[in-house]
């Protein structure tokens, strides 16, 4: 397989000997860690605000509507237009907040999901660490969000705020567990935790197929779950803006309600390219065994575009349940959880151990 | 729990939400569909619908002549006192005395748009116009005197109310 071409390992200890040599290793890894700050944090804002821009547009197509069309080309700066008049608002000061922690709630939140970011290859050689247990990590990291939820809720002194709250801790709670379990599947076929070396171990093919029946089995799971998890779409009861206005961030405002909502868009972001790493093969091209010239072409594709291509697929599918479905009670929440979707995802890890004993599957 | 039951509801949820999916994704697979319009652009040709309730009018036709008796029945209806009439009374040719209408006045500023004022009409003098750019820049422009000035009574056997 050629990918030298869009090998970033290179380009990177390029980087990191070129600071070493004009500076102390400390200094150096200093400077790397502002890089990758800035490069980050330019990437969050420009992603978020165009998820924003394309919820926006996706719901409105499927109601029949146009959306966004009067700022720039076909509203292309609506979202910009907007974080300007939020960066502009008030910041009001609730009198029965308690302060601090009304302030550190939004930061918990955002935190959590740039942690995250942080673990994601998006080429070869293209990530900012690449820990050997790149899965746990990330399982480790997604849920903290959830606290930053909790502090909102509390520290805002407001019912609706808490109930949000509470709603979101049952349900991250008691979803956690199918997140965990549907990406596990794929730890047993790949046998590694390490993201690069998932991404490496899917070079003759994605997972998804090479799987086949119980891999598309833990990704209609992940695909449910990971919904849930953001609390987007159908689970929204944090949110719910039809019965709790909105949830755990109704005391926020200007920037700070920017911030949870930046975050909500990441996450979305986040979950779809774990889908993508995990069950599609992440920055890896489309190969099937034995056509070595289309292959070849596919070869030529950059990875990013691949990566980024697959996300964006995933991320049409989970705003397509977002607009499409009505919202579940907390019963009925719970009900999907521990009733069907947790049982189904036990039976499936033990049907691909034996699968993977057996070697049943496309190696 | 009956095992059959259990994955029969598995799958049957499953077909119905993708039925509903299937629906949500004809509609934004077809952009032709839209149905909202862009308004300042279309403004030349805009066209409202038939039952769309933009302000109380007065019908008037070629003779500058309304069929507004002076009943007071739109004033006595009107929930929020929008309408206030005006009336006279005059003697006719005949030597009776008759009443006519001096001012229907309808003060769009407090009009909820509920109808009812159209809806009790006995002789179907006032309907719903169309129009729907109703900014001023002062209040008082938004008074209105719906009988043109000068407009007379148009006399109408009540067959021919009940025809219309």
């Amino acid at each position: 397989m050629n990918f030298s071409i869009y090998d970033f390992t290179s380009f990177t200890k390029w980087i990191d000997n070129a600071l070493n040599s004009s500076m102390s290793p400390g200094w150096a890894i200093l400077v790397e860690l502002v890089i990758i700050g800035i490069v980050f944090i330019a990437f969050y804002a420009v992603i978020g605000l165009y998820l924003v821009l394309a919820e926006r547009k996706v719901c409105a197509l499927i109601q029949n509507r146009l959306g966004p069309n009067r700022v720039g080309p076909i509203g292309m700066f609506q979202t910009i237009a907007d974080l300007i008049k939020l960066l502009m608002k008030e910041l009001i000061e609730i009198k029965h907040a308690d302060k601090f922690l009304f302030n550190l709630a939004p930061f918990i939140v955002i935190i959590a999901s740039f942690m995250a970011i942080a673990a994601l290859p998006f080429a070869k050689g293209l990530h900012a660490i690449d820990l050997n247990i790149g899965i746990f990590y990330l399982f480790a990291v997604s849920s903290l969000g959830v606290i930053g939820i909790l502090l909102s809720g509390w520290s805002s002194n407001s019912k609706y705020s808490l109930i949000g709250a509470i709603r979101s801790g049952a349900q991250v709670v008691s979803y956690e567990l199918s997140v965990g379990l549907a990406l596990l599947s794929v730890v047993v076929f790949s046998g590694t935790m390490q993201l690069s070396g998932i991404v490496e171990s899917q070079a003759n093919g994605w997972w998804l197929i090479k799987g086949h029946i119980p891999a598309i089995i833990s990704f209609l799971i992940f695909l449910v779950v990971s919904t849930a998890e953001t609390n987007r779409g159908p689970f929204d009861l944090a949110e719910a803006e039809s019965e709790l206005t909105a949830g755990f961030h109704t005391e926020y405002s200007g920037i700070k309600f920017a911030f949870f909502f930046l975050a909500e868009y990441m996450n979305m972001f986040i979950v779809a390219a774990i889908a993508a790493t995990v069950f599609l093969g992440g920055w890896m091209p489309f190969h099937i065994q034995g056509w070595e010239g289309m292959n070849n072409v596919m070869d030529y594709i950059p990875p990013f575009i691949w990566f980024f291509g697959k996300t964006i697929i995933v991320i049409l599918i989970i705003m397509w349940f977002k607009w499409t479905f009505p919202r579940l009670r907390i019963d009925q929440l719970l009900t999907l959880e521990w009733k069907y979707l947790l049982p189904i995802n036990l039976m499936n890890i033990v049907l691909i151990a034996f699968i993977v004993l057996m070697g049943w599957y496309i190696k | 729990m009956n095992i059959f039951k259990y994955f029969g509801d598995i799958f049957g949820a499953l077909k119905s939400l993708w039925g509903g999916m299937r629906v949500t994704g004809y509609y934004f697979f077809s952009p032709g569909k839209i149905v909202t319009q862009k308004y300042p652009e279309n403004r030349k040709k805009l066209e409202m619908f038939e039952r769309f309730k933009g302000e109380v009018i007065m019908t008037h036709d070629s003779n500058n002549k309304h069929a507004c008796t002076g009943c007071g029945i739109c004033e006595i209806n009107c929930p929020n006192g929008s309408i206030e009439i005006i009336s006279n009374k005059i003697t006719n040719a005949e030597g009776k005395l008759e009443r006519i209408i001096d001012k229907h006045i309808y003060h769009l500023s407090m009009c909820t748009f509920c109808g009812l004022c159209i809806k009790t009409c006995p002789s179907k003098a006032i309907v719903w116009g169309q129009e729907f750019e109703h900014a001023v820049f002062d209040r008082q422009k938004l008074t209105k005197v719906l009988n043109h000035p000068g407009s007379s009574l148009k006399k109408e056997t009540k067959k021919e109310i009940k025809e219309a």
